[in-house]
């Protein structure tokens, strides 16, 4: 019972307390809030069985593919023909648009990205950038499949009028889509990076009489480098990971080709064009499905694990 | 001496050009802000102009048809509407929970550190791959079908990061006294979140729900992934019957198409017919999403003028 009151208490008699018995520690109030942290507790611990989840499912479906094909074709073949006769499993060809067309992403995504990240957070006044940074936030919330439109119905005629002999579905228009796309991601990546570099470094460029310029690129860059690198890789992850844009422009021709200019089918565009057929389940061409997003996955996983490494690094150094 | 110092005509000169060069990237500043914008611009017009002549009223009343002309969206707006319903009743409870365990009861140690890092890992996973996650699990491991609930679990498998990360800032931002306030007059823990930490902290977790779920919505990948069909001519039953209990739960596991898979088998046909389709059916996700994200904004903007501690 009430230990604490019961020890000084004469002949075990009950002193009179100020302490009244609805303060005392209650048997089912108790139970009520360990019941709740345990809820909370599974609500949180979702996201390890989503992750368990999806390393099971594409490790199960992926164990049964590669009984069949073997991993040294996978990775080696120079073809990727998985619903014909004559099935071959060269992942490479995919890959091969995969990269293209995050390069070209790239080209665009690093030089916007970085421009605006260094102007928003070195030269613009803080009520332009209170402004342009929701705007940039809204480039990214459009639908993918929109952007998958754009490419194919806009951006590829205005290409098609430079360069007469681009074929309709090409990685270029794609890639250049794709990139417009993540560029709110790494700029707002590399800008946070920039905001972290301390004022005083800022402040000591300045009165040697640097100018704004000078000190963005010579004192604040190579500061924020590993922050700013950060959002690059992030962004390579996100154009590896990204489906309908290529589904729609690009073409789910699979194509070994390092070419943007030609069509090629992306690791994520052929699972979606696996996946609008009606392969039968339990079929080597529906197992190629879970290969290739595990291939994806991994590819993704080392990016991002690249990319949260460095942005750790920049945080302890100030 | 003098031939290593420069003169101060040269330093003027020197000067000037770094000026110069300051006020050029500020230019190029403003020039790569507005190719992000100009693309928004052009995109959202382009498809305005190129669908305006099927934004009708018929277009939301009909259902898909090998006539382009006839074609219309109401298939897929409903499915839309009820694949978010689902995607909300299960991201934005467990997402909320999760949020409050990691930034209230959680005690610091490798399991906490687990959950953690499985968040961020899962906010950074290709929406494409939870699509799979999907096709393996709820098709096929647990024979949901390729119906309404196994698309709205996914999505709320997708964006329950986004929510976590709201939770846990709107929840950070609320001072220590609030709590040792509650704790004093003898609240309990849960009674302290119940009363005060969720209250406070709506603003904030609204903004994240409404950002995620605009995600949701435009997501594609996935539910193609599990095996949508891209023609619907019928509603799934609807939620409301006339005989008693009155509520049927048969739509869950309904075939079902949505407003991206629709614009998607539209974008795909080589007849340009259906590319006025698909370009109507783009500028409703847009402008969807646009409001949306907008609110979200103003919500911010709100929260942020009104609340000082």
């Amino acid at each position: 019972m009430d230990s604490a009151s019961a020890i000084d208490a004469p002949r075990g008699a009950r002193l009179p307390t100020v302490v009244s018995d609805r303060l005392a520690k209650k048997y089912s109030r108790n139970l009520k809030e360990r019941a709740i942290e345990a809820l909370l507790f599974l609500a949180a611990f979702v996201s390890v069985f989503t992750t368990a989840g999806i390393v099971y499912i594409l490790v199960k479906e992926s164990v049964v593919f590669f009984s069949q094909v073997p991993i040294l074709d996978f990775l080696t073949d120079r073809q990727w023909t998985p619903l014909f006769d004559d099935a071959h499993y060269g992942i490479r060809v995919l890959l091969s648009g995969t990269i293209t067309s995050s390069v070209v992403a790239l080209l665009v995504a690093i030089p916007l990205g970085t421009t605006i990240a260094v102007y928003l957070s070195e030269f613009a006044s803080p009520r332009a950038r209170e402004v342009a940074k929701p705007v940039l936030e809204l480039l990214s919330g459009v639908p993918t499949i929109v952007y998958g439109y754009f490419a194919l119905l806009f951006v590829t005629p205005l290409l098609q009028a430079l360069i007469p002999s681009l074929p309709g579905f090409n990685l270029l228009s794609a890639g250049i889509v794709m990139g417009i796309m993540i560029v709110p991601y790494v700029a707002s990546i590399s800008e946070d990076a920039m905001r972290a570099v301390p004022m005083s470094l800022r402040e000591g460029s300045f009165a040697m009489g640097a100018t704004r310029l000078q000190t963005a690129m010579k004192v604040v860059v190579p500061a924020a480098t590993s922050g700013i690198a950060a959002a690059y890789i992030l962004g390579i992850s996100r154009a590896v990971g990204e489906t309908m844009i290529l589904a729609v422009a690009a073409g789910m021709q699979p194509n070994l080709t390092f070419n943007p200019l030609e069509p090629a089918a992306t690791i994520t565009a052929y699972i979606v064009q696996v996946a609008l057929g009606d392969l039968p389940h339990g079929s080597v061409g529906y197992q190629t499905i879970f290969a290739a997003g595990l291939s994806l996955l991994l590819l993704t996983l080392m990016f991002n694990l690249i990319g949260f490494w460095m942005r750790r690094r920049y945080r302890e150094v100030y | 001496m003098s031939a290593i110092a420069p003169s101060r005509t040269e330093v003027r000169r020197l000067i000037v050009r770094a000026r110069r060069l300051d006020v050029l990237f500020v230019a190029l500043g403003i020039v790569a802000l507005g190719i992000g914008f100009a693309t928004f611009v052009a995109l959202f017009l382009d498809m305005l102009i190129d669908g305006w002549s099927r934004l009708r009223p018929e277009f939301f009343t009909q259902f898909p048809s090998r006539r382009a002309g006839q074609a219309g969206i109401l298939s897929a707006w409903v499915g839309t509407l009820l694949v978010m319903i689902v995607t909300a009743c299960v991201a934005v409870p467990l997402g909320v929970a999760a949020g409050i365990y990691l930034e209230e009861y959680a005690p610091k140690n490798w399991v906490t550190d687990l959950i953690e890092i499985n968040i961020t890992n899962l906010a950074g996973v290709p929406s494409i791959v939870y699509g799979l996650l999907a096709l393996g699990l709820f098709v096929y491991a647990f024979g949901l079908g390729q119906s309404v609930q196994t698309a709205g679990l996914t999505l709320a498998l997708l964006i329950l990061p986004v929510v976590i990360v709201a939770t846990r800032e709107a929840i950070r931002s609320i001072p220590g006294m609030i709590r040792e306030g509650a704790y004093a007059v003898g609240a309990t823990r849960w009674q302290t979140v119940k009363d005060h930490i969720i209250p406070y902290s709506t603003p904030g977790i609204l903004t994240g729900v409404i950002i995620g779920m605009s995600r949701a919505i435009g997501e594609t990948a996935p539910i193609i992934t599990i095996g949508a069909l891209t023609f619907i001519a019928f509603l799934p039953p609807p939620p409301v019957t006339g005989d008693f209990p009155f509520l049927s739960f048969e739509w869950l596991s309904a075939p079902f198409t949505v407003m991206p898979i629709q614009m998607f088998n539209w974008t795909s046909r080589p007849d340009p017919a259906f590319h006025a389709n698909a370009a109507a059916a783009g500028t409703i996700l847009v402008f969807m999403t646009l409001a949306m994200n907008a609110l979200a904004i103003w919500l911010r903007f709100r929260l942020r003028k009104n609340i000082k501690w």
